[in-house]
């Protein structure tokens, strides 16, 4: 087991480099550099100003250079200085993570919460009407667009209750801040959820027609007793697989939900930073996003080690 | 007589004093932003983005009227100076300034302040500012000078009336000589009624009441919060719900203007020009448009009304290079556009003497001249292209769209790597010396198409230089036809938008010929 979770940790460290090393090329690829899009706002062209900009920021200087000063810094937890608003990178970043990772806290929460349960529902009320119901409104949730989902749910709470549930300033309370991010949570988990919710049901399908499952029903066990303990557990493998891409894709795509509800978070941060060119910003925000990819995929590999003990066994 | 007289007074008095008490002191503005703002210095930058958040932050030594609803050479009232006095020969401007006025860091105001700032813009003092924007705004001044803490002198080479409308702009506050430039694009200091207070990056600016203001009594409110809300449909539902006292300015398209005001009909709301006209550039030195055949066939193919239907179900206006009236003061009349080729009402007929050119530089239907269309990868200039792309097709001219990385576009307008673009641009003020010395003088950088007419650069001087409003608008007319039918910049449309508020909001007053202005808030007061 730890030799196991060593291995996986330096994996880690080897995909951790490996992005490092392709965001910092891809970004040094895209055309246009901060000196470009500082013009551009400005829509007057000084070559003497520009290339003062571009040495006063390092851009002059070779790439191996550059980026030996970048993960030089970051081991150091020196994340250099914010290109557009001359602030340190970190000042900027840690505000903005706890913003996204509630709003991806709930809205995970949301997806399992009525995934799993409903999953489960479905499939062991299959083909009745109940399933059907389940799976029409879970196949419309995979289809629609969240950031049209969001402005239809935006409209409606602005028609019906006169009322906005969009974020213009920082909660002052923990209530406050759960009900701030509930609507634009739940619209971004709904999708989430639909994933979970069908993907739990062919799941727990495949296992209820295994022949343990029937075993466990004639030794007289309770229905109860055979789907949550003996079913749903075994069913559950591809299930935390999902819950893990999901988790991933909640804390860096969440770009289009926190435009729609103006949440100030890491996705809007980004894609803004990656408009101005704005390397440290970039560089290390997509670390960021890395580092809790890798990190939730090692969790879920763990979790099928506690889950499954036959991959205990085998590692 | 003499009592209806009395009557009258009283009743004015009362009216007034009642327009006095009525104002209601604090609260918090609450207003949309469109975007995130390049930084905070106002001087370093060209989009209204950084001014009107900012402007409350700082004074000028002049403004518009704030009271005016036009921006106009004599609608100059004073601001941190008292007066100001031209010598006889007016290349000598004496302003006196206020005493006693500080900066929000509790240093003294100045002289030296504004001799600094005038010393960066005009490039006299070099490395202190990253931008510098408008330094062909400041062509005109040889130098400034100060005699003593409240007086500063600015002598120019020239005559030149309407810089008092530059020093009057939104874009031209005065600056703190002891506080470095980097600090001003990320923590301004000012005079102003405003303190700053807060920048979060994509999320909120605030700025709040400046308890020692040098006007008494201002201004009303406690604090202004500004909420980036870049999603343009977000922003309309957040001004319906009422979780905002006012939009960002010209935020609102005609259409979204109407629906908002159908949604809430309480709802103020003004549609005005946005300063911004869609023009196309042609490169003259680039084969085979170095021909002026073809570029007056271009220039004919335009059906400027179609793209005011297409964009903005007919409220776009059509003008020259300056903005057209009522809202604009040096725009042609509709009889003078008449005149102007390529402005007909008929065209049609401008369509086939431009398919006529074309026809003898042996272009046809069968052999359509191939080119790409240059533009930035936004919507406002790439719909504009589309739609020139069609009008070209008229004249045998099949045309590809290019759409530009916006870090991309102004490089390679710069490089003048194009054949052929459709441009988009923001004048700071309603006033011929901008327009014409900032995009049309020979070597001006921002001058893409490389026009370069030293007969018309001598008017354009001559313009300046002129005392008589109507002599000098007669003489800027016959500057811009020139300027239009030699196919310069041609002007595709004159851009308009719309700014709302609630009822709530009182002392609002947009300059109808101008966004940049008007946005200090020392007048502004709530009644929630």
């Amino acid at each position: 087991m730890i030799q196991y979770t060593l291995r996986r940790l330096g994996l880690m460290a080897v995909t951790l480099f490996g992005v490092s090393v392709a965001i910092f090329v891809l970004l040094r690829i895209v055309p246009g550099n901060i000196a470009d899009i500082l013009f551009d706002s400005a829509g007057m062209i000084d070559p003497a100003e520009k290339q003062q900009i571009v040495k006063d920021l390092g851009l002059d200087l070779p790439l191996v250079t550059q980026y030996a000063h970048w993960i030089g810094g970051l081991l150091h937890g020196d994340l250099g200085y914010s290109y557009v608003s001359e602030k340190p990178v970190l000042d900027e970043i840690l505000p903005r993570i706890p913003i996204t990772a509630r709003l991806a806290g709930l809205a995970l929460l949301f997806a399992i919460c009525t995934g799993v349960p409903f999953g489960v529902i479905s499939a062991v009320r299959q083909n009745s009407w109940l399933d059907y119901l389940l799976r029409v409104v879970s196949l419309a949730a995979l289809s629609m667009p969240s950031f049209w989902l969001g402005l239809l749910v935006l409209m409606a709470f602005v028609n019906w209750l006169g009322l906005l549930p969009i974020y213009d300033k920082a909660p002052a309370t923990t209530g406050a801040a759960i009900l701030m991010y509930c609507v634009p949570a739940a619209t971004v988990g709904l999708r989430s959820s639909a994933l979970i919710m069908r993907l739990t049901r062919s799941s727990m399908l495949e296992v209820l027609r295994q022949d343990y499952v029937r075993t466990a029903r004639s030794k007289g066990l309770s229905e109860a007793a055979v789907t949550f303990t003996h079913a749903l557990r075994n069913a559950m493998l591809p299930v935390i697989t999902v819950i893990g891409i999901e988790t991933a894709f909640l804390f860096g795509g969440l770009i289009v939900t926190e435009t729609v509800f103006n949440i100030p978070g890491v996705a809007r941060f980004l894609v803004e930073a990656i408009r101005w060119r704005d390397y440290p910003m970039v560089q290390n925000l997509v670390m960021f996003i890395a580092i809790v990819v890798v990190s939730v995929n090692l969790i879920v590999d763990l979790a099928y080690m506690l889950v499954d003990p036959r991959i205990r066994l085998r590692t | 007589m003499k009592r209806s007289g009395f009557l009258l007074a009283v009743a004015c008095l009362l009216g007034l004093s009642h327009a006095a008490l009525a104002q209601k002191q604090g609260g918090t503005l609450r207003v949309t932003h469109r975007d995130n703002p390049p930084s905070a210095s106002i001087l370093e930058e060209a989009t209204i983005s950084t001014d009107m958040p900012f402007m409350a932050v700082f004074n000028n030594l002049v403004v518009f009227d704030p009271a005016s609803p036009v921006n106009r050479l004599d609608k100059v009232v004073p601001d941190l100076a008292t007066s100001w006095a031209w010598t006889d020969d007016d290349r000598t401007l004496t302003f006196k300034l206020h005493h006693g006025v500080k900066w929000h860091d509790g240093q003294p105001f100045t002289s030296a302040d504004v001799k600094c700032t005038w010393d960066m813009l005009t490039g006299k003092v070099q490395g202190k500012l990253r931008k510098n924007p408008r330094k062909t705004w400041w062509f005109n001044i040889k130098d400034v000078v100060t005699d003593g803490d409240d007086t500063v002198i600015f002598h120019l080479y020239d005559p030149q009336p309407s810089i008092m409308a530059m020093f009057a702009g939104g874009f031209s506050p005065v600056y703190p000589c002891h506080v470095p430039a980097n600090e001003m694009r990320t923590h301004p200091i000012g005079t102003g009624p405003f303190k700053f207070e807060s920048f979060k990056q994509n999320e909120s600016i605030r700025l709040v009441r400046n308890p020692d203001y040098w006007k008494p009594g201002k201004p009303y409110l406690d604090a202004i919060e500004y909420t980036i809300i870049p999603n343009r449909s977000t922003m309309v539902l957040a001004m319906a719900a009422g979780k905002f006292d006012l939009s960002f300015t010209s935020d609102l398209t005609p259409e979204l203007t109407k629906s908002l005001m159908e949604q809430v009909p309480t709802m103020q709301c003004v549609l005005q020009p946005t300063n911004t006209q869609g023009n196309l550039l042609v490169n003259r030195e680039r084969p085979p448009f170095d021909n002026e055949q073809i570029r007056k066939a271009m220039v004919l193919s335009i059906d400027r009304k179609a793209f005011s239907d297409i964009l903005s179900q007919g409220v776009f206006q059509v003008g020259g290079a300056n903005m057209p009236p009522p809202e604009g003061f040096w725009g042609w009349s509709k009889e003078y556009m008449e005149t102007v080729a390529g402005y007909g009402a008929d065209v049609e007929k401008s369509r086939e003497q431009g398919r006529a050119i074309m026809k003898a530089l042996g272009y046809g239907p069968d052999n359509m001249l191939q080119l790409k269309v240059t533009t930035r990868n936004i919507p406002d200039y790439r719909d504009a292209a589309v739609i020139l792309i069609d009008h070209l097709k008229s004249i045998y001219i099949q045309a590809e769209l290019e759409p530009l990385d916006s870090s991309v576009w102004y490089a390679r307008l710069a490089r003048k790597d194009f054949s052929v673009a459709m441009n988009v641009q923001g004048t700071g003020i309603d006033d011929p010396d901008v327009q014409f010395f900032e995009n049309f003088l020979c070597g001006s950088e921002r001058n893409y198409t490389s026009y370069c007419n030293a007969d018309l650069e001598k008017l354009f001087h001559k313009q300046s230089q002129m005392k008589d409003i109507d002599a000098r608008r007669k003489l800027v007319w016959d500057i811009d036809k020139k300027l239009q039918e030699d196919g310069a910049r041609p002007v595709v449309f004159h851009a308009e938008a719309g700014t709302c508020w609630w009822p709530r909001v009182h002392g609002i007053n947009i300059a109808k010929n101008s966004i940049y202005n008007h946005w200090r808030f020392e007048d502004v007061w709530l009644d929630r």
